[in-house]
């Protein structure tokens, strides 16, 4: 499969990049691992009449801790991800959930930046980075602008990303200390995609109730979303298996549940249930 | 119309030049341009692995990456693994544990076992398995591969510490 010709060139810098997508007239894209866009271009799903490739960027490359936040470069590969030490000190679920992304050769190239800015409805880090209060740090034209995460995820493949604008990182909140995270999976069994992927923060008191939750699912919808309502019902209670259980049962209810070949949406919704109470055992168990 | 690009990459040790369209994919230069038929197309959409090759160190999928995007970069190949008459330590794994069949997934999975092998020569077959996740044969049910793995590591294993031993058994450190 061969996609339909375009024009390439490649950015030095992030205004370099704005400009160039100032330029192309909204046919430009911007390339890094590409691999969440040339699969689409090369079903000619997706046609892009330039393609900006911001791979050289240093500056949106790589991890650090800024406050309690840990910032993620754009341009940091899943592979990358999984090893950082600066992740696993601080933020074991990220890697967790960067391991279950595609497989080794995808993790090699994709990027942190790239998955998120591609907002495929079935992709593993939309979950992680609800359940983490994610900050997506943008440049445009206007200069930076920070958006937080369920603001910038608004449909399948769909983002409030403005057209001339850079995703350049991702900023995740480190959870309180004492909390435990978790990211679990139904991988679909052909395509490795999450049909159901939940991550779930939770800590609790001394005595035992429920000081932070926080859940995020992807898979089960045309957009990955946060469970309020079970978070909600969880916050302030103790930390038993039955509140647990009619936490879980709460999962579904703030998404809409997608249906295909492969799973109907009352299969999804019980997914939902069943990997969200999984994961809160783990995390408040 | 539009432009081509002049890409350099570094083949199997040796500098190749080619003038491309975009559009061209990494395996069509590979294959097309540069007659290197080792790497093969199976699903062509990023699944199925054959066309694994060895990227700046990592193992990509070369049907999911533009030859343009590979310029400057340095590529092997299945061909860059050894030859007939001295078979890599892969190869050798894979002739003598009967790790293929059919043979049309196996360089691209040589590849992968190659990015697997360079991080972690004591892989356990857990970490095996996750390794060959992106790369699909349809003969095998993957056993056979499996001990052609092992078998490789142990092999580089066993010829590194050799190569260790060397310089201490001639009095030379």
């Amino acid at each position: 499969m061969i996609p339909v010709s375009f024009d390439y060139v490649r950015a030095a810098s992030i205004p370099e990049a704005i400009q160039l997508l100032k330029n192309s007239n909204g046919e430009g894209k911007l390339i890094a691992g590409g691999h969440s866009l040339v699969p689409l271009m090369k079903f000619r799903l997706s046609n892009p009449g330039t393609l900006i490739d911001i791979s050289d960027v240093n500056e949106m490359k790589g991890v650090g801790i800024v406050g309690s936040r840990l910032v993620v470069g754009a341009l940091t590969t899943h592979a990358e991800v999984a090893e950082d030490t600066a992740v696993l000190a601080h933020l074991p679920v990220l890697a967790e959930a960067a391991k279950q992304i595609g497989d080794m050769q995808v993790r090699n190239k994709g990027t942190v930046g790239g998955n998120i800015a591609h907002a495929d409805p079935s992709a593993d880090l939309p979950a992680v980075a609800l359940a983490l209060d994610a900050v997506v740090h943008l440049t445009g034209e206007d200069g930076e602008e920070k958006v937080p995460i369920q603001e910038f995820l608004l449909g399948p493949f769909i983002t409030s990303l403005p057209e001339t604008s850079v995703v350049t990182a991702i900023s995740f909140a480190v959870p309180p200390a004492g909390t435990q995270s978790t990211y679990l999976k139904y991988f679909h069994p052909a395509s490795g995609y999450a049909v159901v992927g939940v991550c779930a923060v939770g800590g609790k008191t001394a005595e035992g109730l429920v000081n932070h939750v926080r859940i995020g699912i992807t898979g089960a919808g045309d957009c990955a979303f946060r469970t309020e309502q079970a978070e909600k019902f969880l916050f302030g209670k103790p930390a038993t298996l039955e509140n647990i259980k009619q936490a879980a049962s709460l999962a579904a209810a703030d998404g809409d549940m997608g249906e295909d070949l492969f799973a109907s949406s009352e299969y999804r919704a019980h997914l939902c249930k069943v990997y969200t109470e999984r994961a809160l055992r783990k995390v408040l168990g | 119309m539009t432009k081509k690009w002049n890409v350099e990459v570094k083949v199997n040790g040796r500098v190749k030049r080619a003038e491309v369209e975009p559009r061209l994919l990494l395996v069509h230069l590979l294959r097309d341009e540069f007659n290197l038929t080792g790497t093969h197309i199976g699903c062509d959409t990023s699944q199925c692995g054959a066309c694994t090759v060895m990227m700046d160190g990592k193992a990509v999928k070369s049907c999911t990456v533009l030859a343009v995007q590979a310029d400057g970069a340095e590529i092997q190949t299945v061909e860059g693994l050894g030859t007939v008459d001295q078979l890599h330590p892969i190869q050798a794994g894979f002739w003598e544990k009967h790790g293929l069949q059919c043979g049309f997934c196996t360089p691209g999975i040589m590849m992968a076992v190659n990015g697997l092998l360079q991080d972690n020569l004591n892989p356990s077959e857990a970490e095996i398995r996750d390794a060959l996740d992106g790369v699909i044969c349809r003969c095998t049910g993957y056993q056979f591969i499996v001990k052609a793995v092992q078998q490789a590591a142990e092999t580089i294993r066993n010829s590194q510490q050799q190569s260790q031993v060397v310089p201490a058994e001639g009095g030379s450190v």
